[in-house]
């Protein structure tokens, strides 16, 4: 490479990344700017708005029923894909195009669309089971498929899972022994990757809470945006600095994880 | 891996053979499809199979009728126009930010926070994305009144941010590291030496970028742009947030239907919009999917 190139790939760069920091920082900071103005126009920043979010008893609950929904989310989908897909590459490989095809469905079936088809169901399911916001998770469940089910399949990939089956099973270990003692510490960055995707795109969810009438945290903060802006807007900042931190443990810990056991890529 | 190559292991670990077990181990999949089967196909065929029923019972293709109307096709048109604008923008400065991340330190600290932070934004979008720009350049906003007070007016012919081009402004937040997540690996995958052989033969920059790494990367681009144009025309939250008057672009038409008097006059066409808007993500994701495998063709 040329000096002169060199310079000029090097100013390129900068001004590229300082372009896109402009744009993806400002908002941000904006939206913080905004959260701590005084009533009035000259008046001192105030951290009133943020104090006001636990005494704003609609958000509070908001905020508890969302991290229930990402908790029970996750867990469902731990307990429910991660042993069909160890079981369909141990037992079923001829089933493993059709898991792959129905995990990755969702991406074509936009969450607007899907919620027209689903909306008669929770109908049914509140008159005739029950119609805590909880039940939303089952829902919630197919929107994270596709992700989590790339996230497992790498890191199923990345470990040599009939040879720890096989010799789990041939010492005596049930199934259940195998699933939780031998496959789930073997490929921990594939699992927490897979939960804490789960968790953020719970924590972010809108269309279906919003279209199915419950409240979880993006429809709350809509919702009080109505009455006090700051305060939602306070809302909004620390759900997103929350659901950052999340994703930002999981790409520090997936680097991490990575070092000490080199045989995995995910 | 190595399991693969001992045969005798192999034959050890599936003992298919016998028909008698067969059944048992059919058992260990059958809670996923029971769940699957409630929860994403049924809705599937719900929507499918409620798009042909006509609002006297018989099947028939008269829901699709409701697409025709002005309004609805106008929402139509908005949405692939704002689709195909993101998309399209999208695009290009993505590409541009991933040809910045790409040429640097492959393992650099910048690299690694640039993939996490377009990681987490990528996903980003509703009310919380709609209230960022709100603050920034909303008439309230803190970049708005700072323009404002040195003399600039941003909307000198109106505001403009409440309605499409605003919204397309603030897609481009999230198709922008969408682009840099799905476009750097065919980026990783031009080699330095390709362009050391160009220089060789006596060929310059642009000789370079117009007949090697410019047609080895179009079709990933092309692709990715699709990608945009399918991720675009899905959104719905941020819409919601931002657009005060209803049904402007086709997911709202869908909200409209779903929770109005209207909707449920016609339950029919809010399946036959949902089932059109699956046809065309449907078609998009294919020719995508066409792309990126002939991109990774050299790509590995």
């Amino acid at each position: 490479m040329t000096r002169s190139r060199r310079i000029r790939l090097q100013a390129l760069r900068f001004v590229i990344f300082a372009l896109a920091a402009a744009f993806f920082l400002v908002p941000i900071g904006a939206m913080f700017e905004f959260s701590t103005r005084g009533i009035g126009i000259n008046s001192a920043r105030t951290f009133s708005a943020w104090a006001a979010i636990p005494s704003t008893p609609e958000l509070a609950t908001a905020i508890t029923v969302s991290l229930e929904l990402a908790l029970i989310t996750s867990l469902l989908m731990l307990g429910l894909l991660l042993p069909t897909m160890v079981w369909v590459r141990l037992r079923l490989p001829r089933l493993n195009r059709i898991v792959e095809f129905i995990c990755l469905m969702p991406l074509t079936v936009p969450a607007i669309a899907l919620v027209v088809g689903i909306k008669p169901l929770y109908i049914w399911i509140s008159l005739n089971f029950t119609d805590s916001i909880l039940a939303l998770s089952f829902a919630y469940l197919i929107l994270v498929l596709p992700y989590a089910y790339r996230s497992l399949d790498a890191g199923l990939a990345a470990i040599d899972l009939k040879i720890l089956t096989e010799a789990a099973r041939s010492l005596g270990a049930g199934w259940g022994t195998v699933m939780l003692r031998v496959v789930v510490p073997n490929m921990p960055t594939a699992i927490l990757n897979a939960s804490l995707l789960s968790a953020s795109l719970v924590l972010g969810e809108y269309t279906f809470a919003n279209l199915l009438n419950y409240e979880n945290l993006q429809v709350a903060i809509q919702y009080v945006s109505l009455v006090s802006a700051g305060t939602s807007i306070a809302v909004a900042v620390a759900s997103l600095l929350f659901a950052f931190v999340l994703l930002m443990i999981l790409s520090f810990a997936g680097g991490r994880l990575q070092v000490r056991s080199p045989g995995q890529r995910a | 891996m190595t399991a693969a190559g001992n045969p005798a292991f192999n034959a050890a670990a599936r003992p298919l053979g016998g028909g008698r077990r067969l059944p048992l181990t059919w058992l260990g999949v059958v809670p996923f499809f029971i769940y699957v089967g409630i929860f994403l196909l049924l809705p599937t065929t719900i929507i499918v199979a409620g798009s042909l029923v006509g609002p006297d019972g018989s099947i028939s293709l008269s829901n699709f009728d409701g697409i025709n109307r002005p309004f609805m096709f106008k929402s139509f048109v908005n949405s692939i126009e704002i689709s195909t604008i993101s998309a399209v923008l999208g695009a290009i400065f993505g590409a541009l930010l991933a040809y910045a991340v790409a040429t640097g330190d492959p393992k650099g600290f910048l690299r690694r926070s640039v993939m996490s932070a377009a990681g987490v934004v990528a996903q980003f979008g509703g009310v919380t994305l709609t209230f960022a720009f709100v603050a920034t350049i909303g008439t309230e906003g803190i970049v708005y009144l700072w323009l404002q007070q040195h003399g600039i007016e941003m909307y000198p012919n109106g505001v403009w941010f409440f309605d499409l081009p605003g919204l397309t402004l603030i897609y481009l937040y999230f198709q922008i590291p969408l682009m840099v997540l799905v476009f750097i690996p065919a980026l990783d995958g031009i080699r330095p030496q390709w362009r050391e052989a160009t220089e060789s033969l006596g060929g310059s920059g642009w000789h370079y970028w117009r007949y090697v790494a410019g047609p080895l990367l179009f079709p990933s681009f092309l692709g990715c742009t699709l990608l945009l144009f399918a991720n675009a025309f899905s959104a719905y939250a941020t819409a919601a947030a931002l657009l005060t008057q209803g049904g402007v672009i086709l997911p709202l038409q869908v909200q409209a239907l779903l929770t109005s008097e209207t909707g449920s006059s016609s339950p029919g066409l809010a399946k036959a919009l949902a089932l059109a808007m699956v046809a065309v993500v449907l078609v998009v994701m294919s020719l995508y999917a066409l792309l990126q495998r002939r991109t990774s063709q050299w790509l590995r």
